[in-house]
């Protein structure tokens, strides 16, 4: 049936109705995102058990305000009840590769909100550079950051993100990447990296986090103590991929270590043994926690309630990875397809939208347990010059 | 007695002809015979003990010396003259302009302007370069006239106290050389204002250095072209390509054929209008920046027919008109009575010397659909080669436009399809097969060409894809010398099927800078390290300038875009 031409009265008010209260919370993986809206002759209510439905439901009261061509604002009358598929829905910056000034990424949780994403993934350091000012170790962004004074993101940048987000029902998870992509912590924490060797001699080079020396464990437990704190959101993600074993290889007193534990030439046997003392620091401050899917697949031992971030497209193929992760009894989250960073001439947004999460070999149960997924804004290539168009 | 001393006068008078002039010639100073080369270039042009190198020019200028003695610029002090035995005289706006530009790309809207010597940081002893004389040479510098393809824009920057001296015979020259000399100055971690003691001697390898934007497919905002014509100029680029209108739509507000974008623009606010159009025009002049306006007929002409009926060709199914329409129709007297009046307009409003006239990806399938064609082509005797229709069609609009006294640019096909071309055709070619054969093909042929195919920035993917643009060498291809003369550029194509306001800027940028360098600088400067160094530079600079150029890797700029 054709459009009617907007009717006498012009509505007023949208009545908004939350049912548990909850305003002043952060919102988290199991908060409650559904809603009811029902526009009617005379009367506009949404309705929503959450706070966080609220949101999503205004979200979509304004896509569905329009405009005719005599300027007048119009609504359908409408019924819609919503929820989402998939309880984890992210986005991942990448503030290291390049720095990204703070109006970057407020405008990216803007347009997230648009899009109803809940997640904001922050990989916040990584090799290239060390953004993040600590109020534990100050010398990290001090020598770490690309410019100390211009590209870090002090305390109350940290606080503005994540109460920006919480408006908006985002959740801030931080993401503190180790042992790998740490190159920019060495000049900040002499002697937190591996020095590499040269046969008998220290070449000048460092590798992953040492993981044979207490004084690793102090600052570890000191660095994510602060996090911990600092980020309130129960989980954090703390990376664990691409391990590259060449430096631990090279280094006399590794070598040594490794015969010590008995962990032969199996360097993942090392990786875990890090991981796991990582992993125990994190617990022991009350948080959950995220890995990239190498630490599964390296058979660490992690708590049944873990989240393994399946990333790898092809070894093996995420869909098999995905069944083998909930296999066990892991929860998974996807980004394997949906890495952005990896532009190509075109629709590809399509690729992109045909992409089944629950498409692999698995039961009723092990679907459940996928919890979502994130779409990656990798920044090798990417700062604010072209971050938005790149991935909206 | 007397015969003799009249000889002699007469002998003397006739050596003051010689002398005078020469002396003229040889100071330099003074308006004289126009000169074709600039003056001595200077004398040793090898490798120095106390050069340095200058890590973020681009391009990279064909003769370059510098030093490492320094020279301080003070802004609140620092002036870009004429300088008195210039040629361009006071009322030379485009140089002002440039001047009072240049000053602000240099020191920023630097608040700090009165900085005077001894201030905290500035060392006392660095000698201070105060100002930048500029010097035309040719009787007619070009001020207030149009840029064209034979444009000189070769220049002589000599860098020294007490000022640094800009020599080009033409106003373009000196365009060029303020863009060198604003990327020689940097600032140092005292906020003081730098530049180390140089001479460059200039001049682009390739004479039509392009850039085309596509408003078809998309509408680009004035703003977003006037800031891409910004862009080019900061990479020495001098032609605007301006694909103006295509199949999906017309922008283009014609004052002959309103209609034409009256109901073939995507709205009303998607439109250029005359004076839209002068602007852009005139924004690029004072750049140096030719605009070569497309009209690409007889394929991609869809919008075209909205506005102009009976224009396009009705296709058939059997006996019947679908309704849909192909290319404009070549049997037509009433289709060359509107081109002629449409080109006249053109020919009008675009003051460059060359129109494009399209001809590419003409898809015959309607033509051979309708039956008043099929019996053209029986009457003309074409067989079943529509080839031969389309150069038909191309021949008339051929000729229309050179009655204006306008030189064309084609696409490949018109070339390929064997259509009959004045001389002075330029053949752009544009198809990624076997480019290197076409150039052959074309140069062979004795037409000049523009290289187009290596270049389409469109083609976007992942990673660092400048230096795929940056390692083609135009002039690989079969061929004597004297052929490869005929190459006079390319163009760096941006196609706008995927691209508007909201992503051409990082698109393009710096992307096009690896195109520029390698149609400006000498063959030979081809190394990719050295370029990454200078490329990254460029692009912080193009960055704090204004231009949201995308990062080539990882990194940082020491201002960031806001």
């Amino acid at each position: 049936a054709e459009n009617e031409p907007p009717s006498g009265m012009p509505c007023t008010q949208l009545l908004v109705s939350v049912a548990t209260p909850g305003c002043d919370g952060f919102p988290s993986l199991d908060s409650n995102e559904s809603y009811k809206l029902s526009v009617s002759e005379g009367s506009l209510l949404l309705n929503a058990n959450a706070v966080w439905g609220a949101l999503r439901g205004l979200e979509t009261f304004s896509q569905l305000v329009a405009r005719d061509e005599n300027g007048t604002y119009y609504i359908n009358m409408t019924e819609i009840v919503d929820f989402p598929r998939f309880p984890h829905r992210g986005l991942l910056l990448d503030t290291s590769r390049h720095y990204l000034p703070l109006r970057a990424i407020l405008e990216t949780l803007d347009v997230m909100a648009y899009n109803k994403f809940n997640v904001f993934h922050w990989h916040i350091v990584d090799d290239p550079s060390f953004p993040y000012e600590s109020m534990t170790f100050p010398e990290l962004s001090k020598q770490g950051a690309f410019n100390a004074m211009t590209h870090v993101y002090t305390a109350s940048d940290v606080q503005m993100v994540i109460e920006y987000a919480r408006l908006r029902g985002i959740r801030v998870i931080a993401e503190f990447d180790t042992p790998g992509h740490t190159l920019s912590w060495g000049p900040g924490a002499p002697g937190l990296l591996t020095p590499c060797y040269l046969d008998k001699n220290p070449s000048g080079t460092y590798g992953p986090i040492n993981p044979i020396l207490n004084s690793t464990y102090q600052f570890v437990s000191g660095l994510f103590k602060e996090v911990s704190s600092v980020f309130p959101d129960f989980f954090l993600h703390l990376g664990g991929d691409e391990v590259d074993f060449t430096c631990w290889k090279s280094n006399p007193h590794i070598r040594a270590f490794m015969k010590e534990m008995g962990f032969g030439d199996d360097y993942k046997k090392l990786e875990s043994f890090y991981i796991q003392r990582l992993l125990d620091v994190v617990s022991s401050f009350g948080k959950g926690y995220i890995v990239w899917q190498e630490v599964f697949d390296n058979n660490v031992k992690v708590k049944p309630d873990t989240i393994i971030h399946v990333w790898k497209e092809n070894s093996p193929p995420y869909a098999e990875e995905m069944a083998n992760v909930t296999k066990v009894g892991y929860r998974a989250l996807l980004s394997a397809p949906w890495y952005l960073n990896r532009i190509s001439y075109g629709q590809d947004w399509m690729a992109a939208y045909q992409v089944e999460p629950l498409k692999f070999e698995g039961s009723l149960e092990q679907k459940d347990l996928v919890i979502g997924g994130e779409a990656c804004m990798w920044g090798e290539y990417v700062d604010v010059t072209n971050l938005s168009p790149r991935l909206w | 007695r007397r015969a003799m001393t009249r000889a002699m006068g007469l002998l003397g008078l006739l050596l003051a002809l010689f002398l005078v002039p020469a002396v003229l010639l040889s100071t330099g100073f003074r308006r004289g015979e126009p000169r074709t080369e600039l003056p001595s270039e200077p004398a040793e042009w090898g490798p120095a003990s106390d050069t340095v190198t200058e890590d973020s020019l681009w391009p990279l200028p064909q003769q370059l010396r510098t030093s490492s003695r320094q020279l301080q610029l003070v802004p609140g002090r620092f002036q870009l003259v004429h300088s008195a035995g210039s040629s361009a005289a006071g009322d030379c706006g485009l140089l002002l302009d440039a001047f009072r530009r240049y000053y602000g790309y240099m020191f920023g809207q630097s608040r700090r302007r009165k900085r005077g010597r001894g201030s905290h940081g500035a060392p006392a002893e660095l000698p201070e370069l105060s100002e930048l004389h500029v010097v035309l040479q040719s009787p007619e510098p070009g001020c207030h006239v149009y840029p064209h393809l034979a444009s000189n824009e070769a220049y002589l920057l000599t860098v020294a106290e007490p000022v640094a001296i800009l020599k080009a015979d033409e106003v373009w020259g000196a365009l060029r050389g303020l863009e060198t000399f604003s990327q020689l100055v940097h600032e140092d971690d005292y906020g003081t204002f730098l530049i180390n003691e140089s001479e460059i001697y200039d001049f682009p390898r390739f004479a039509h250095r392009g850039i085309l934007l596509d408003t078809s497919r998309h509408y680009l905002p004035l703003k977003s072209i006037l800031m891409n014509l910004d862009a080019m100029a900061f990479n020495k680029f001098n032609v605007l390509h301006w694909h103006i209108v295509d199949d999906q739509s017309f922008p283009y507000q014609s004052i002959y054929f309103p209609e034409l974008s009256d109901k073939g623009a995507y709205s009303y606010n998607h439109i250029y209008t005359p004076a839209d159009v002068r602007l852009v025009i005139e924004y690029a002049r004072i750049r140096g920046i030719r605009v070569i306006p497309e009209f690409d007929t007889p394929g991609h002409t869809q919008s075209w027919g909205k506005g102009q009926k009976d224009l396009l060709t009705p296709c058939y199914n059997g006996e019947q008109p679908t309704g849909s329409f192909g290319p404009v129709n070549p049997i037509l007297n009433t289709t060359y009575d509107f081109m002629t009046k449409f080109f006249k307009e053109i020919s009008s409003v675009f003051p460059d010397a060359y129109i494009h006239l399209g001809g590419d990806e003409v898809n015959f399938d309607c033509w051979k659909s309708n039956p008043e064609v099929k019996q053209f082509m029986k009457k003309q005797g074409f067989g079943i080669d529509y080839a031969k229709l389309e150069s038909y069609y191309i021949q008339k609009i051929l000729d229309i436009v050179s009655s204006y006294n306008k030189g064309y640019i084609v696409w490949q096909e018109v070339f390929d399809n064997k259509a009959e071309l004045k001389p002075d055709t330029v053949v752009e070619v544009w198809m990624g097969k076997n480019y290197a054969h076409e150039l052959s093909r074309v140069t062979g042929a004795g037409f000049t060409a523009i290289l187009a195919a290596p270049w389409y920035l469109d083609y976007i993917s992942y990673g660092q894809d400048w230096k795929k643009y940056y390692s083609v060498e135009p002039l690989n291809f079969p061929g004597p010398e004297k052929h490869k003369k005929l190459l006079i550029g390319g163009e760096a194509c941006l196609w706008g099927e995927f691209v508007d306001a909201t992503n051409l800027t990082p698109r393009l940028w710096p992307r096009a800078s690896a195109v520029g360098e390698r149609l400006w600088s000498s063959r030979n400067v081809t190394n990719l390290q050295d370029a990454y160094e200078r490329l990254t530079n460029h692009r912080c600079r193009m960055v704090r300038r204004g231009i949201a150029a995308e990062p080539l890797f990882v990194g940082y700029c020491p201002h960031e875009a806001r």
